[in-house]
């Protein structure tokens, strides 16, 4: 059987806000298995940045509310783990790019300081006692940064972030993210702050550090093109719930929930072409979420027992379901 | 073809860069070199390139919010660099700007419908609040929002809501050219598709021009009926945007190409093969020799470093900026012509 290295079942969770209690995700499975590349894509708001945090322990709880739920990163549940704990397994275990290289570098501090910090820190937390000399850490600084493909790594090393350009800084905070040897990468949108050509050369270093290295992803984007290109699996989010999910190419060939169906359509292509409706009507008030499932207030396919019961998870074909009840009769699994 | 609406001619706009005790001029932003095209009354012209490359300098000089430093803009006959006081007013009301931004283009603290409002008593539409109050609520439905906006303030609105009220904010004034800079860039797929939906029916409606600024290929190739690829301020190639996507020529057309990550079979089969990503974006302060591109470009010659090459036109109406393809067509054409005579050769040989 296949192990899994990130295993998050049935996971709500709600904030309290002023109108009663937002229920953002609402019921979340997702796993990703060893050494597999996993794609999660939705919509602003669809709560792909909450799954996210919640993956990191970096959810505050409260204002966050978890009333349900397991997220299980390599056999340990992340919900129930201490604070130590969890400075434990960040870098080592499980690490992170986040969006905007312009923001997630220290502008008052120099490169080397903030990536050599990141070598000592998970060094003193990890296991193997943390004993690891300045030049031993220096070195493998430059090591990094020579696998991330940055030229001159001892320049780069004592240079401040504004000196460096967009695509540069990304390589920095890969470098960062993969220093510790982490087996589990969650990358929010690497390329999406970059221009075209810049942004793929970062998916093509992130592709080529991940497969020789083993590390597991799950890359979460809106950009459905860069989860065509890159992943093996995907997810798609509407409104805090994972409505489909199948090997990537066959659900880019073959989508079956009316909202995958509405997003693709909405993606212009490079081969022209009219460009569709888009999807009809706006993301739902999570306080006010719609009964069911939640997004029959806007889809054309409506029927009756939309609005009053959820639909299950249902397998169309080997590894591609879905959570609608188009497809209600055709065997359930959950 | 009937006359175009704008002929840019030779646009130079650069920036001084100023800095020291005494503000003294300590070099120049290159934004724009000598660059043009021309865009015809009902034309959607797309304008593409990699940030810094200088295509929302273009949309915003060809709108005189910056004066160009050299160059001629004619639009219907007049030269826009040259027009001041009343003329320039005139021409403010037949040419607007979408940005791209519309949590930023839009003032926070007034409702729409004095945002929309604003742009009627300037130019003296509408004789009192009751005139205007129609003209706005006419406005909203041609964006498909209801007439009960006009009372909402910009926090209210969605992403999307609020596009619609900077494109309504644009037609106010019945222009005949709109500028949409990167109009889509800061919503989702789903919601783009029904503003750029939106976006062509009006132009196909009111029959006006429209220069589209985008750094999406795609978006372009559905929206755009001729292109420009931009890098470091100069036009690459142009061409009408089926033959650029099917045939492109210059490398760095080719390169963006295929960097845009892509849904289907169908889109990844044209995306052209075996392109280098690498090098960096130069800066404008410091553009390269000769071709600026010639440090990325896996073709480059000693030629490319020393030259800047011609714009020139190689296939009727694609025009390319490029000593290596326009070369390399060049030969292929004489080819064409001694092609014949060879493979009729060849075939003579096969028959053995």
């Amino acid at each position: 059987m296949d192990r899994y290295i990130l295993e998050i079942r049935d996971l709500h969770v709600h904030f309290r806000v002023y109108e009663g209690i937002s229920r953002v995700l609402d019921g979340v499975s997702l796993d990703v298995r060893e050494g597999e590349r996993v794609g999660l894509a939705g919509e602003t708001g669809c709560g792909k940045t909450v799954t996210m945090k919640t993956v990191m322990g970096a959810l505050k709880v409260p204002p966050a509310i978890i009333p349900k739920g397991e997220v299980i990163l390599d056999g340990q549940d992340v919900l129930k783990m201490s604070a130590e704990q969890l400075l434990e397994i960040k870098g080592t275990k499980v690490s992170m790019i986040f969006q905007d290289p312009m923001n997630a570098l220290n502008p008052v501090f120099t490169v080397g300081t903030q990536l050599l910090d990141v070598i000592r820190f998970s060094n003193r937390h990890s296991s193997n006692g943390g004993k690891l000399s300045k030049k031993e850490t220096l070195n493998r600084a430059i090591t990094v940064l020579g696998a991330v493909r940055l030229p001159d790594p001892k320049r780069i090393l004592s240079s401040y972030s504004l000196e460096l350009s967009g695509g540069m800084r990304q390589r920095v905070l890969i470098a960062m993210a993969l220093v510790n040897g982490p087996r589990f990468l969650i990358a929010d949108e690497p390329q999406t702050a970059l221009d075209v050509t810049i942004g793929a050369q970062i998916l093509d270093l992130l592709s080529g550090l991940v497969k020789t290295n083993g590390i597991s992803v799950l890359l979460i984007t809106h950009n459905l093109g860069v989860i065509r290109e890159t992943t093996e699996r995907v997810n798609i989010m509407y409104a805090g719930q994972i409505v489909e999910s199948a090997p990537t190419a066959l659900l880019f060939e073959n989508p079956k929930h009316p909202y995958s169906r509405g997003l693709l359509a909405s993606v212009p292509r490079l081969t022209g072409g009219k460009i569709a409706e888009g999807i009809r009507g706006t993301v739902p008030d999570y306080a006010r979420a719609p009964s069911g499932c939640r997004f029959h207030p806007r889809c054309d396919y409506v029927m009756p027992i939309c609005s009053q019961k959820r639909p299950p998870l249902t397998m169309v074909s080997p590894g591609h379901y879905v959570k609608c009840w188009l497809y209600g009769e055709e065997g359930e699994v959950q | 073809m009937n006359d175009p609406l704008l002929v840019v001619e030779d646009l130079v706009q650069h920036f001084p860069l100023r800095a020291g005790l005494f503000h003294q001029q300590t070099g120049e932003v290159k934004a724009v070199e000598e660059v043009s095209f021309d865009i015809g009354g009902d034309e959607i012209f797309g304008l593409v390139g990699e940030s810094g490359s200088g295509k929302s300098t273009i949309g915003k000089t060809l709108l005189r919010i910056y004066k160009p430093t050299k160059g001629t803009i004619q639009f219907k006959g007049m030269d826009v660099t040259k027009l001041t006081g009343e003329t320039l007013h005139s021409f403010r009301k037949q040419a607007q700007i979408v940005f791209q931004d519309p949590k930023s283009s839009l003032n926070p603290r007034r409702s729409i419908r004095s945002t929309l409002e604003e742009s009627l008593i300037v130019h003296k539409i509408g004789k009192n609040g009751r005139d205007r109050g129609k003209i706005v609520a006419d406005l909203l439905g041609m964006v498909e929002l209801s007439a009960n906006y006009m009372y909402k303030y910009p926090s209210m609105l969605s992403g999307g809501q609020r596009q619609r009220v900077s494109i309504a904010r644009a037609l106010a004034l019945k222009p005949s050219f709109i500028v949409l800079d990167e109009p889509t860039s800061a919503l989702d797929v789903s919601v783009q598709a029904k503003i750029i939906r939106l976006l062509q029916q009006l132009q196909a409606e009111r029959q006006m021009a429209y220069l589209f600024i985008s750094h999406d290929l795609s978006l372009v190739r559905t929206i755009a009926s001729r292109t420009a690829v931009m890098y470091l301020g100069r036009i690459y190639e142009l061409a009408v945007t089926e033959d650029l996507f099917t045939n492109p020529l210059h490398p760095y057309t080719k390169t963006l190409l295929s960097a845009v990550p892509v849904i289907s079979t169908e889109e990844r089969q044209m995306k052209p093969k075996n392109q280098s990503h690498g090098g960096e974006i130069p800066s404008s302060i410091n553009p390269p020799s000769g071709c600026a591109f010639h440090p990325r470009c896996s073709l480059a010659e000693e030629v490319c470093a020393e030259e800047l090459p011609d714009l020139a036109e190689v296939i009727p109406g694609h025009f390319v900026r490029c000593h290596i393809a326009s070369d390399a067509l060049s030969a292929s054409t004489r080819e064409m012509h001694l092609g014949a005579s060879q493979k009729r050769r060849a075939t003579k040989i096969k028959r053995r």
